[in-house]
């Protein structure tokens, strides 16, 4: 059977011609998936190996597919933290002329990690806690610029490790919408769904025996309308205060950067007669820490890996006395002198574990740890060699989480 | 359960000139099903969104029940947006997957597994009510989603296009469900699509939306046999009416060779505006096949016949003196006429066949105003 496909992309990638796409996405050969644990969806998702890459395939209608696709360009365009569309796939027919439904192609995000894959590891007492923290913050960072995401769950979401906590993107943009600006009905009920659909993934982790039998699924989910509301407020509410207490102004802006998010614009209004100001933040910009790493030495990473790489860049610079050297030459130096060798030091086998500054973070994490221990300062070295000794040979590898056979895998959508 | 009322109803988007929803007034029945269509962009959605508090009403008022509701939050409106979430658990119990909200809100658990149960008898899903989403059916996944919205016993329930991430085989499965259920379950539903054959099926009054302003409400026959205007004769219908424009010289439309009378209250209301043009429209099933001979036959020549067994379709164009001065449009487009012709006996492509309007079958509108005369 001749097929027509068509495919839309901005950077088509010939080889997505190989596939098997006269066969249901449902029916595709071991062969060609990648085996990656796969989140609940109401649609046929599968992961697939292409070029060196992991894309992910999903069977859906064709104007949806469109219509997610545009969408998921606008979010990225937007500095997001979203899954980059791919394309989008249409004219499938299989052998006896039967039309496949369409599919939307997203890149698979690396080490990324879906919240079950989280949950069944038992990493840490509070992963639950900082999830939904993530989780708020990318919901607070969509409704910033007027998207209303429709279906705010767990599974919608994928988590990246972030130093201590993580950071939420964005993978199904399917019930989505961007306006100019969210309504309060709009948020209120953005937020109320996502309470619901997260308490509901909680339970049925809880219903696979996968959840920690001291969680209470219902304040898991009334922690993120918490956490949301606190956040919306901090970024977006007016403070007033008397006109001699302009320090004010500078503390607003030091909290926001606090909380990882710079301010645009700051609107300042002062009364007729000049006895109290009020400010509120316009336009807010998340990633602060991370983009000032960027700026001083290329290095593109989240947030709070940011936070923590630059605090030992400005610790470098202490311990130098280099204070009054310029930044960037101090950040430069530190890069290769520091930062570079560190991770080099890490044989190759073990690097694709995890992402190179999560690497950095746990291994000043681990070097706290035995200097404490030891009583003494432990040098880097010795610090990243005891690290991959001890700890990272013993890490599942996080670039994708391999290993599982696809059969073992929920075939749920 | 309650009526719906959209009062003067006015949805502006800021830095808009025109209302993306203009002065909406429509009345819902207790227990109806009401089918919100039209083309992209005509404000279905919006309206939908204000009704469901999703959307800030800029002017007007919306009324659930004798409740005015246009500035209460979305949760507290007592409505179901159905099929919102519809991706099922697989380690929750389908009865477990259906009542979870309830189980969120705090409803005492025999209330719970009683609601369950009534919900399940309604789906035909009582089998299955203890084992795992993973032994249903697609189209039994599709009633469990529904069951979390008949769970909550909202007074009315939403759908926003709700098949149109469905496959096509499914898609015409789901239509009949939803349909037949919301008539059991006798709950006021809005639903909103773009295809009209959904709205034609499904609905017991339709309401045409174009750019943000009602066009027509009414029964699927009111739509198809009296359509008020010219946008919704050409929306309603598959294939579309066939719409033409052609100038009227003493009383008689002239399309093509063909002089077609107008009744005498019908010549009347054409007015200056319409500069002599009158806009016939004849559905492709008012067309018959005839002769040269009738008087009121004109001749379309045939580029294709698209064949369906139990109907077959000619998709030609106009042809003969004057066949020039008519502007005819058709759900094939621009200077197309559809008929259908008996699929037993259809005519070879680039035949010329001659086809006359079956006899009370013509709408006639205003050309100026696309307003119907008769």
């Amino acid at each position: 059977m001749v097929q027509n496909l068509q495919i839309t992309a901005s950077a088509p990638d010939p080889a997505l011609l190989d596939l098997p796409w006269d066969i249901p996405l449902e029916e595709w050969p071991d062969s060609v998936l990648a085996a990656l644990p796969r989140g609940i969806s109401r649609h046929i998702v599968r992961f697939v190996r292409l070029s060196g890459r992991v894309i992910a395939i999903k069977e859906i209608g064709e104007s949806v597919a469109y219509r997610e696709y545009e969408l998921l360009r606008q979010l990225s365009r937007l500095d997001v933290p979203s899954v980059v569309p791919v394309g989008v796939i249409t004219g499938r027919s299989d052998a006896n002329g039967e039309r496949l439904e369409a599919v939307l192609i997203t890149e698979h995000l690396q080490f990324s990690l879906p919240y079950r894959a989280l949950f069944s590891q038992a990493l840490q007492p509070d992963t639950a806690t900082r999830l939904i923290d993530a989780l708020a913050v990318l919901l607070v960072r969509l409704h910033l610029i007027g998207f209303y995401w429709g279906d705010v769950s767990l599974s919608n979401t994928l988590f990246r490790r972030d130093a201590e906590t993580f950071a939420a993107y964005l993978v199904d943009a399917e019930t989505g919408d961007l306006h100019r600006e969210l309504s309060p009905g709009q948020r209120s009920y953005d937020v109320d769904l996502a309470r619901t659909n997260i308490i509901g993934e909680l339970m049925d982790l809880s219903a696979g025996e996968l959840l920690d039998e001291d969680i209470d699924e219902i304040l898991v989910g009334d922690a993120l309308v918490a956490r949301y509301n606190e956040l919306w407020d901090a970024l977006t509410n007016a403070e007033t205060f008397a006109s001699d207490e302009r320090w004010r102004v500078a503390a607003r802006i030091e909290r926001l950067n606090n909380l990882g998010f710079d301010v645009g614009e700051l609107a300042i209004t002062t009364d007729i007669d000049g006895t109290t100001v009020q400010i509120q933040p316009k336009v807010v910009d998340a990633g602060h820490h991370a983009r000032r790493l960027l700026r001083l030495t290329g290095l593109d990473v989240q947030e709070n890996q940011a936070r923590r790489l630059l605090n030992d860049l400005d610790s470098y610079r202490a311990a130098a006395e280099r204070q009054n050297d310029d930044e960037e030459f101090v950040a430069h130096d530190w890069l290769s002198g520091v930062f570079e060798p560190t991770i080099q030091a890490v044989p190759r086998d073990l690097r694709r574990k995890l992402q190179p500054a999560q690497l950095f973070h746990e291994i000043l994490d681990h070097r706290w740890f035995i200097s404490e221990k030891a009583g003494r300062d432990i040098p880097m070295p010795e610090a990243t060699a005891s690290y991959v000794e001890n700890v990272l040979r013993h890490r599942p590898d996080e670039k994708a989480i391999l290993g599982l056979a696809p059969g073992e895998v929920d075939r749920q959508e | 359960m309650a009526t719906v009322t959209f009062d003067h109803a006015t949805r502006l988007y800021p830095g808009t000139e025109r209302p993306a929803v203009d002065q909406l007034n429509l009345h819902i029945e207790d227990g109806e099903f009401l089918v919100l269509v039209g083309p992209s962009g005509c404000g279905k959605s919006t309206s939908l969104r204000m009704l469901a508090g999703l959307e800030d009403v800029n002017g007007g008022h919306i009324f659930i029940g004798d409740r005015d509701v246009t500035d209460v939050q979305p949760k507290d409106r007592d409505i179901a947006m159905v099929f919102q979430n519809y991706a099922l658990y697989p380690h929750m119990s389908v009865a477990d997957n259906m009542g979870f909200a309830l189980k969120i809100a705090g409803t005492p658990k025999a209330d719970i597994r009683q609601r369950v149960e009534e919900a399940a008898k309604i789906l035909d899903l009582t089998e299955y009510l203890d084992r795992k989403p993973k032994a249903l059916s697609g189209g039994q996944r599709q009633r469990v989603a529904m069951g979390r919205a008949i769970v909550r016993q909202p007074q009315v329930f939403l759908m926003d296009e709700p098949l149109s991430n469905l496959d096509a085989k499914l898609r015409v499965q789901t239509r009949t469900q939803i349909a037949s259920l919301q008539r059991r379950l006798g709950v006021t539903t809005v639903y909103v699509t773009h295809d009209q054959t959904e709205a034609l099926t499904m609905g017991d009054r339709i309401a045409v939306l174009k750019d943000g302003l009602l066009q027509q409400v009414g029964t699927p026959r009111d739509m198809y046999d009296t359509p008020a205007n010219v946008f919704v004769a050409g929306f309603i219908g598959s294939p579309a009416m066939n719409l033409g424009t052609f100038t009227v010289n003493n009383g008689l439309a002239e399309v093509g060779p063909a002089r077609i009378p107008l009744e005498r209250e019908v010549a009347a209301k054409i007015t200056d505006a319409d500069k002599g043009k009158i806009t016939l429209g004849f559905r492709p099933e008012a067309l018959e096949v005839t002769s040269q001979a009738n008087e009121s036959a004109f001749p379309v020549e045939v580029n294709i016949v698209e064949e369906l067994g139990s109907d077959a379709f000619v998709y030609g164009t106009l042809k003969g003196d004057l066949a020039t001065n008519a502007d005819i449009h058709s759900g094939a487009g621009d200077n197309q006429i559809i008929v259908r012709v008996d699929p037993r006996n259809v005519p070879a492509k680039g035949e010329r066949i001659y086809v006359a309007i079956r006899p009370g079958n013509t709408h006639i509108f205003s050309t100026a105003t696309g307003l119907r005369l008769s």
